[in-house]
This record gives structure tokens, C-alpha cells and sequence, in this order.
């Protein structure tokens, strides 16, 4: 008998995904739902209404002191020290490679004090890195493990969160972070404290709502229900990739890691190279030489491209697909790819080997999906 | 819609067969495509190509994964499900109706034999009488 490893650990939310009949699958060593009702439902929720995210696997770093700010700054490829408190922004944790240890979104929460979230199989090894970097001035506190995380996409989702606050959200710029009561109207039976930032990764307007761990069930009980009559669904892990596919969020683990640096991944506008941070001066030096290779969007003409399949051109193997879905919204099988700068233009015909055969794909522009303003 | 139809003869792998004279149709279960999610490509091989018993025949995808289809029992395919691969979504809402997948020329009835019962596959997937789906 195969025994699951005793490490897997479970989320505040678990017993919430049990009821709800969702599918659960080991994930960054955790138990997560990967779907409920299934994927291609659950995708079209988010687009045409709203869904509910577990994402309490995520990890959430607070940096505290005087010169927080600044070691961020350091740290982190975007710019950190230009931002106001309330606002949050998106960056790359670097090396002196210059290439991609994560990418984390960095929130000033108050004057000295920031949350940067980062993905859950990084936890371990972000921590390390930024301790082997914390200056003596900022005290470093993960709270991976205490914190939980709903997050709440999709069009009608700013209508149901207002209707469970204290005071509105519906001002919150993207990007904008703040504290909140969820009070759980209409009866008020909750006073639930809460960092709400208007921020995710579907491509559709939306919230993450961070808790502590005691406090998710509540919270999301509370917006599930506030949400019934607007057709919120809950969402698991495989919708939220085909929503960041088709929106071309990068997937770390996937699109992007320790091997690949921000110009070939097209996330040089993440880099503010007139400053100092790590591996600055390398990702200078590629970006002004021009990439070797670029990741590009592919549309397959037949079949479903998955991580680590080829990418041809006459025959011939010139690189790699990352990530590969068909998306319910484009409703076209979709992938990213790296490919030769040279082969890297919107309209080149290339190829993806799917099960040794060449199957006929096209560069496109990407995202392949944008939100309708 | 029976989740596992007794007119019908059952592979260990999800697939069923309809056997008629001496010209099988076959497809995948209700607990297969349950199992896969939403499918959304198919690969079925062309008219005339032969297929050998529990060989893969072809391939559903679903969003989440690439999956072989194995032929229940050998033969030359006669037919293939043209509607299947322009609406794959057949697979899911009809896998033992509009869903089905290739009409093979039984090369050897005595194939048929090494096949499951309805009985048989229930017990194969767990589901017990009263259980299972729509």
C-alpha cells in the first residue's frame, strides 16, 4: 500500500474542500483542491462571475524596521523603495546570476513594515536567501504557516466583498493594500481582521484576502455565501493555471526559475535597472546584448502542448514548451515556449512535438486573453 | 444514464465495447472521462488503420492531462466518430452515446471473451450498487 508522506500538510481550509467534493492533489507539500465542480466550469465562473481561491499554501514574509524598504529594494528587481504605503507592487527575487529565484508581489503594509508573498514550493529557499541577505536594521518574521489566504476573482467579486466589510473596498486601486474587518453582513456576526489587496493571477479584477489561520473558514463561508446569489463557484488549483495561462502570468517552477533570467522571460519591465539590486548588472548586460531566446506564446493547431515538450521548426528541435493548456475562454490550446530570438516574431509557423509528431503552431501576441474594459 | 451500462463488455482501462455482428464500437467509460475532467482533444486513428487489443488506439486530452486510449479488442477501424473530435465535450456528456470513439471489423470474436462484465467492471472501479453519478 502507498502511504502518503507524513509531511503533507493541510491548509486551515481543508475541511471546507472535503465538503465541497473537491479533488485534492499533493501540492508544493500540501494537500490542495485542484477542482470542484471541474475546471472548465470553474474558469468560466471567474471570467463571467466570480470564484473563491484556497491559496493559503502561498508564503507570506513581513520585513520590519527602518530599513525594510531599502533591503527590499536590494533584494527585490522592481521598484520597491518607490513604493507608498497602501500599494503593492510585483518583482523578481534575483540572484547574483541574474537569474530568477521567485517572483513575489512586495506590499507596504505600513510606514516600516512589508509582506511580500511567494510561492509556496519556494518558501524554504526564499527564506534562506533573504536571511543570508536581512540587514541589521529589519526583523524578518515568516508567517507562511499562520497565515491564510482567500482570494476572491472575478467581475462581480469587488460587489461581494464590499457587501462583507467594514468599511468599502471598492476604492482600493489595483494594487492597493489595506486593512479590513470582514464583518460577515448582513448580520454582522464576524469581526474578522483582514489585509485586503487588489491584486491575483486570473487576468480578472479581484481581491486577495489575507487572514489568520483560525479565521479563514469564517471568512470563506462568509463570501461564499454573500456570493450564492451572483454565482460564485470555488476554484481549485487547475483553473487558476488555465486563468494565468491564458492571462500570461508566469508560473514559477514552470515558465521561470534559477535557470532562465527576466529579458528571455519578458519580464524586463519588473527590472528597474537604474538602481542597485542583485544580479542588476548581469540582466543589464543581457538586456542591452539582446536575449538569445524569448518566451513566446504558441497557439497549437491540434493537441494540447504540456511542459517539457519540444518546440520544432523544419524538423528541427529549437526549444521547449513551459506551460500548455487549452483555455476555455480563447477556447484554442495555448502555450508558452522559449524559441530562438530570431524565431521569436508574432506570425513565425513553428511546431510542437506532441507524442513525436510535429503539430503546427503559431507565435502569437500575448496575453492571449484581456479583460474587456 | 447508467454509469456503467449492462449491454455493454468493459476493459480494466475504461474502455467499452458494443459488440454488433461482427463490427464492435467502442469508447471510454463514464468513470474515465469522470476520472479525466474535461476532455477537450481527441486523437482517433484513421479509417482502414488497424488496431491491436489492448494496444493504445488513441489519445483524449483534458485540460489537466494526455491520456491513451487502449483497444479493447483488435480489428480494422471502419469508422471514426468525426463529431467526437470536433466536440470533444462529448466524451463527458455522452461517453456511451455521441461520445464513442472508433467502429472496428472484430478480427478475432474470441477476443470478446477477455473482456468485463458490467458485473465485473463495477467491482473493478469500486462503485457499488445505488453508487456513481447522473
Amino acid at each position: 500500500m502507498v502511504t502518503e508522506a507524513p509531511t503533507m500538510r493541510r491548509t486551515p481550509l481543508y475541511e471546507k474542500h472535503a465538503e465541497l467534493g473537491a479533488k485534492m492533489v499533493p501540492f508544493a507539500g500540501y494537500e490542495m483542491p485542484i477542482q470542484y465542480e471541474g475546471i472548465v466550469a470553474e474558469h468560466r465562473a471567474v471570467r463571467g462571475r466570480a470564484g473563491l481561491f484556497d491559496l493559503s499554501h502561498m508564503g507570506e514574509f513581513f520585513f520590519k524596521g527602518r530599513g525594510a524598504g531599502a533591503m527590499l529594494d536590494r533584494l527585490i528587481s522592481s521598484d520597491i523603495a518607490g513604493l507608498a504605503v497602501g500599494q503593492a507592487r510585483y518583482g523578481l527575487l534575483t540572484n547574483e546570476r541574474g537569474t530568477i529565484v521567485d517572483d513575489v508581489i512586495v506590499y507596504r503594509i505600513s510606514e516600516s513594515e512589508y509582506m511580500v508573498v511567494v510561492n509556496a514550493a519556494n518558501i524554504a529557499k526564499d527564506r534562506a536567501h533573504v536571511l543570508a541577505r536581512l540587514g541589521e536594521d529589519v526583523a524578518f518574521d515568516d508567517r507562511s504557516f499562520g497565515t491564510a489566504l482567500v482570494a476572491i476573482q472575478g467581475p462581480r467579486a469587488v460587489d461581494i466583498l464590499d457587501s462583507q466589510v467594514g468599511s468599502s473596498v471598492r476604492d482600493l486601486p489595483p494594487f492597493g493594500v489595506a486593512r479590513r474587518h470582514i464583518l460577515g453582513h448582513p448580520d454582522r456576526h464576524l469581526v474578522v481582521n483582514a489585509t485586503v489587496a487588489r491584486t491575483g493571477y486570473t487576468g480578472e479584477d479581484g481581491f486577495e484576502v489575507f487572514v489568520a489561520n483560525a479565521d479563514a473558514a469564517k471568512v470563506w463561508d462568509a463570501l461564499l455565501e454573500a456570493g450564492r446569489e451572483a454565482g460564485i463557484k470555488p476554484i481549485g488549483l487547475g483553473a487558476r493555471d488555465t486563468l494565468r495561462l491564458e492571462a500570461r502570468f508566469s508560473l514559477y517552477g514552470n515558465d521561470i526559475d534559477e535557470t532562465t533570467d527576466p529579458i528571455e522571460a519578458g519580464l524586463g519591465w519588473t527590472c528597474k535597472l537604474d538602481k542597485v539590486f542583485t544580479g542588476r548588472d548581469v540582466i543589464a548586460a543581457k538586456k542591452a546584448a539582446g536575449p538569445r531566446r524569448k518566451l513566446v506564446g504558441l497557439v497549437i493547431q491540434g493537441g494540447v502542448a504540456r511542459h517539457g515538450h519540444e518546440v520544432t521548426h523544419d524538423g528541427e528541435v529549437v526549444g521547449q514548451v513551459t506551460s500548455g493548456t487549452y483555455g476555455p475562454t480563447v477556447e484554442k490550446n495555448i502555450a508558452l515556449a522559449y524559441v530562438p530570438t530570431p524565431l521569436s516574431k508574432v506570425g513565425t509557423a513553428l511546431a510542437a512535438r506532441i507524442r513525436g509528431k510535429d503539430v503546427p503552431a503559431t507565435v502569437v501576441k500575448t496575453p492571449f486573453f484581456r479583460r474587456p474594459e | 444514464m447508467s454509469t456503467v451500462p449492462d449491454d455493454l463488455q468493459y476493459s480494466k482501462e475504461h474502455e467499452w465495447v458494443r459488440a454488433d455482428g461482427d463490427v464492435a464500437t467502442i469508447g471510454i467509460t463514464h468513470f474515465a472521462q469522470e476520472q479525466l475532467g474535461d476532455v477537450v482533444f481527441v486523437e482517433l486513428p484513421e479509417k482502414g488503420a488497424t488496431v491491436r487489443q489492448f494496444s493504445s488506439l488513441g489519445v483524449v486530452e483534458s485540460v489537466k492531462a494526455a491520456s491513451d486510449i487502449y483497444a479493447p479488442i483488435s480489428g480494422e477501424v471502419v469508422e471514426r466518430n468525426v463529431k467526437v473530435i470536433e466536440k470533444p465535450e462529448l466524451v463527458n456528456s455522452a461517453p456511451y452515446g455521441d461520445g464513442w470513439m472508433i467502429k472496428v471489423r472484430l478480427a478475432d470474436k474470441g477476443e470478446l471473451t477477455q473482456l468485463l462484465s458490467p458485473t465485473d467492471y463495477r467491482s473493478h472501479i469500486g462503485e457499488t450498487a445505488g453508487a456513481g453519478g447522473d
